[in-house]
């Protein structure tokens, strides 16, 4: 299609714009930064990110070069206009106002002034560009946030095939993703800052947004609107893949956890159930509480509590033996299990991929 | 003596006025009753000053300690509830016990000297006005001491603000403090309208009135009018964790973005209103030390009330990510950026005035120019932040909270230090040294552009506002070490502020009345001044009076040393609002302690609501009548009430 052929150009006159400023600035935007800052927007990495990104670049180097024309100014007028007489205890100095000035004042507001309206203008434009998606949105996901951690429902295919998953929100590249965002409690943000601006997540009201990932690849996000305790253990990742992978993620995800086989991993799966189900749910068990993260596809997800630690099999044992250490007042208790029932828990979830 | 209601005032000279005892009418008396009952404007603009700034260096200290515990990725020095409060509090302290206080301390003790007359206005309530912001201002740290400060911000959002989220009394302590110091603000910014309006020195007509007052009188107006705001947003609050009504209650239909407004329509025309006073005191240091009249007094002072107008309407852009129509969003956007041009006409109003004068770079000069510098990097970021697409990435960055310390350090602390090295002199009549404050300025300059220079990419980098520690491997570390390390050079820059005042208090150099030779009436009294101000009130032809021999620009002179008298008991003369013609004598109340019986009423009836101890509260009520009753009752002194007839 003719409109994808104009995005993709677009998108790498972006990308060169962006290196060029990167390059004037001395702020790097090189693609090899992007995995040292993690969460940078300086560079885009979807249709919605990229307007926004030039446009952050284009009043980014506006004001640095305001700053640098006015520190001049400055520098220079004191430097050129002083007089080495020291003032201070009296005496009569003399005071000129032969110099009215006020061209100076005419000129320096004309010219900010023309700055502004031309930002105003393409403010404007790029607020149209970016209100709604260029087509259709092919996924629609659910988000609710809460304290503090992300849930991610697929609506998109009909109730046979809705997941609930947390934490980690797999895309198709290329293809706008619509979002609902509701919350629980308290006010939350949603922010992938490679990908898109945030959107407040509000109790009480339904916020919509959308964004288009175009390269594949896993970007971090984080919520940004102050909610407590664990504000800053709030983390959540958008994972880009190609349409096939993302199809047969979902796919894998519909399945319910695997029937346990041995007398240790039956044991583990009562735990769970007796444990955490009236949490967490583990479709396939009678484990279905709602109001904590979906286990039922636990290891497929790389971190632990919404991005706090990452999840293999040492750091789950830790996180479940002693929550509150590793996110002091976050909503899960420690739940006291000894070690050989700790030893069958983990057992049993690692079993959850 | 009979109370003469209709009389032609004397005229006299300075001379003839030294005869009279004028001292003896409007000195304090010594002692802690005189200290309690004063309602001289420059014993309160001096306490209104030393407060703030004792609030400022408790938030400087909230701040180092928050440096710590960022200085690397997950450190643990502070509980999250800990941190949380921190923060909290250091944004509470800053923006509503330091940075306001201390430009009403400064206008306190300055506008009746810069204007020509003995007080303000009102007097009496500006005595209330101090012990009201004292009282409040200790009402909020009773509970941060107790382990109960706010939590949430200082804007403290609902519903995390609400009794569900955050059970305890820290949000309490909070809402009732800032109602109570809402009163503070209230009745000061009405005496800053009225005393602007009235009690200029005849002749100072409008457009004759030192750019310093146009920054002060627009923060005030405004205050006036949104104050209100804030007060009812954290009266609903209150209600809401006390009485279960349901304002910001999501469940029962109540609204969380209702606190967003309240909150910003008061908040943002507060931001300007601590920063457009302070613009003025640059506005009126440049032109002594640059050796010419500011270029361009008119736009100067029109864009100041531009400013403050255009801000009534821009309150929005706080909340351009919480999902509001486009239409909304643009209108705010546009209104966001064009606030930009007022601002822009003080700049270049301010960098005409140095290419057109011959500056004497002096330690006041220093803190005054750099401001310029600095308001512009706290402009364009904020300028960066109306764009409303630019914002959804920018805003909960450091990106913010990097714009907001320009403005605020930039805007603010620089020309309020410039202010104390420029009018020290005339407060204590020492100098205060120029070589440890050349130290002082250079110090301070370094410190904060390396704590905050890099925190905008601290923010661009996408690290969010109030998080309590961060991990390793999102390319924070070094920008957070370098914050961290500038925030401590910064501190120490106010440390040698501290100890040059400490110095020259007794060792600085006798400042005599005028040691910068510069143009506005303050200059003319001694240093510091008497307790009457001006010995005869002066009529004014001009203005800038001391420098009109040398301007030429008119025939006509001020006459400063012959003047209004008034000697009658405590008077001050009033004019016309416009044109200055003088319009009557004002009778002025003499020393009293009911404003501060009425800020301790107040003080126990706030008590009582908080702790819900009505006994308390009806004591506290019981106060304030009695206290407001001894203020009221008319006096035959002031005019108010006729002499009793006899037989």
């Amino acid at each position: 299609m003719s409109g994808d052929g104009f995005r993709s150009r677009r998108r790498s006159a972006a990308r060169i714009a962006s290196l060029g400023f990167g390059v004037v600035a001395g702020l790097g935007a090189t693609p090899c930064q992007a995995d040292k800052h993690p969460m940078s927007y300086l560079r885009g990495f979807g249709t919605k990110a990229d307007l926004e990104m030039q446009l952050t670049w284009g009043v980014l180097i506006i004001s640095v070069v305001v700053i640098l024309i006015i520190s001049a100014l400055v520098i220079m007028g004191v430097l050129r206009r002083r007089v080495d007489v020291p003032l201070g205890l009296g005496g009569r100095i003399p005071v000129d106002r032969s110099k009215p000035g006020l061209s100076w004042i005419y000129i320096g507001v004309g010219i900010s002034s023309a700055v502004l309206f031309g930002t105003l203008v393409w403010t404007m434009m790029t607020i149209a560009g970016v209100s709604r998606p260029p087509s259709v949105p092919s996924v629609d996901i659910r988000i609710t946030a809460q304290q503090w951690w992300w849930q991610v429902q697929y609506l998109s295919d009909g109730p046979s095939r809705l997941i609930t998953t947390a934490n980690e929100i797999h895309i198709p590249v290329g293809q706008p993703v619509r979002f609902e965002l509701i919350s629980t409690d308290v006010i939350h943000s949603f922010w992938i800052p490679a990908l898109s601006g945030k959107t407040d997540v509000i109790p009480g009201q339904t916020n919509v947004t959308w964004l288009e990932a175009d390269k594949i690849g896993r970007y971090r996000g984080q919520c940004t609107e102050y909610c407590g305790a664990q504000h800053a253990h709030m983390a959540l990742f958008a994972v880009a893949q190609s349409p096939a992978a993302f199809k047969s993620w979902w796919d894998h995800q519909l399945e319910p956890a695997p029937q346990t086989s041995s007398a240790g991993l039956k044991h583990g799966e009562q735990l769970v159930v007796y444990h955490c189900g009236a949490c967490h749910s583990v479709r396939g068990t009678v484990a279905g509480g709602v109001v904590a993260p979906d286990l039922t596809h636990l290891m497929s997800r790389a971190t632990i509590a919404a991005g706090t630690i990452p999840n293999n099999v040492a750091e789950l044992s830790a996180w479940i033996a002693d929550p509150q250490d590793i996110k002091p007042g976050n909503h899960m208790p420690n739940l006291y299990l000894s070690g050989p029932e700790l030893s069958d828990v983990r057992k049993f979830l690692i079993t959850l991929k | 003596m009979k109370v003469q209601l209709q009389r032609v005032p004397e005229i006299g000279t300075v001379a003839e006025a030294a005869q009279l005892n004028l001292d003896a009418i409007w000195r304090t008396e010594p002692g802690i009753g005189g200290w309690l009952s004063t309602v001289d404007h420059k014993e309160i603009g001096l306490r209104y000053i030393v407060t703030a700034f004792a609030f400022l260096l408790a938030g400087g200290v909230e701040a180092l300690l928050m440096r710590l515990q960022l200085s690397r990725p997950d450190v643990a020095l502070f509980t999250p509830e800990q941190y949380d409060q921190l923060f909290s509090m250091h944004g509470v302290t800053m923006i509503f016990l330091y940075a306001m206080p201390v430009l009403s301390g400064f206008s306190n003790y300055l506008w009746p000297l810069i204007f020509g007359s003995r007080d303000m206005a009102y007097p009496r309530l500006n005595a209330l006005s101090y012990w009201i912001y004292l009282a409040a201002g200790l009402f909020i740290y009773v509970g941060f001491a107790m382990g109960a400060g706010p939590n949430d911000g200082w804007f403290n959002y609902v519903p995390y603000a609400s009794r569900t989220y955050n059970p305890g009394s820290g949000m309490d302590f909070y809402s009732l403090g800032m109602i109570f110091l809402g009163i503070s603000t209230t009745v000061g910014a009405v005496n800053f309208v009225v005393t602007f309006l009235r009690t200029r020195a005849p002749g100072m007509s409008i457009n004759r009135v030192p750019i310093f007052a146009w920054g002060t009188l627009t923060a005030s107006a405004a205050n006036v009018m949104v104050v209100p705001a804030v007060s009812l947003a954290f009266f609903l609050l209150w209600m809401d964790r006390q009485f279960n009504t349901h304002f910001f209650d999501v469940g029962q239909g109540g609204q969380p973005l209702l606190w967003q407004h309240l909150f910003w329509i008061f908040a943002h025309p507060w931001v300007y209103a601590i920063v457009l006073p302070a613009m003025g005191m640059v506005s009126e240091g440049l032109p002594t030390f640059c050796r010419r009249p500011l270029v361009g007094y008119t736009p100067v002072a029109l864009s100041t009330v531009a400013t403050m107008l255009i801000g009534f309407g821009v309150w929005v852009h706080h909340m351009f990510a919480t999902g509001l129509p486009t239409v909304s969003l643009s209108l705010f956007s546009g209104v966001s950026i064009i606030i930009a041009v007022p601002s822009a006409v003080a700049v270049f109003a301010w960098i005409a005035t140095i290419w057109t004068g011959r500056p004497r770079v002096t330690v006041p000069f220093l803190f005054f120019a750099s401001t310029i510098v600095l308001f512009v990097i706290g402009g364009v970021s904020g300028f960066m932040c109306a764009v409303v697409p630019v914002d959804w990435q920018l805003t909960d960055t450091y990106f913010i909270v990097a714009h907001i310390h320009y403005v605020l350090i930039g805007i603010n602390l620089f020309p309020v230090i410039g202010g104390i090295y420029y009018w020290f002199p005339k407060m204590t009549g020492r100098m205060l040294s120029e070589r440890l404050g050349a130290w002082n300025f250079w110090v301070m300059f370094c410190g904060f552009n390396l704590a905050f220079f890099p925190m905008h990419l601290t923010g661009l980098w996408g690290m969010p506002r109030r998080i309590y520690t961060y991990p390793p491997g999102m390319g924070w570390t070094m920008l957070n070490l370098t914050t961290t390390l500038g925030a401590f050079v910064l501190a120490l820059g106010i440390l040698l502020l501290l100890l040059n005042i400490a110095i020259s208090l007794r060792d600085g150099a006798i400042a005599g009345a005028n040691p910068w030779d510069a143009a506005t009436l303050e200059w003319s009294t001694t240093s510091p001044p008497p307790s009457y101000n001006f010995p005869v009130i002066p009529i004014i032809a001009s203005r800038l009076p001391l420098w009109e021999d040398r301007l030429n620009d008119t025939a006509s002179r001020s006459s400063l040393n012959e003047g209004y008298i008034l000697a009658h008991g405590r008077e001050t003369m009033a004019i016309r609002a416009v044109d200055a013609l003088p319009d009557m004598i004002l009778k002025m109340p003499q020393d009293s302690y009911a404003p501060f019986v009425l800020a301790l009423g107040m003080t126990g009836g706030f008590a009582g609501l908080l702790t819900h101890r009505w006994w308390l509260a009806i004591i506290g009520g019981l106060i304030i009548f009695g206290a407001l009753t001894a203020w009221l009752w008319p006096e035959v002194e002031l005019g108010e009430q006729a002499e009793a007839k006899r037989g």
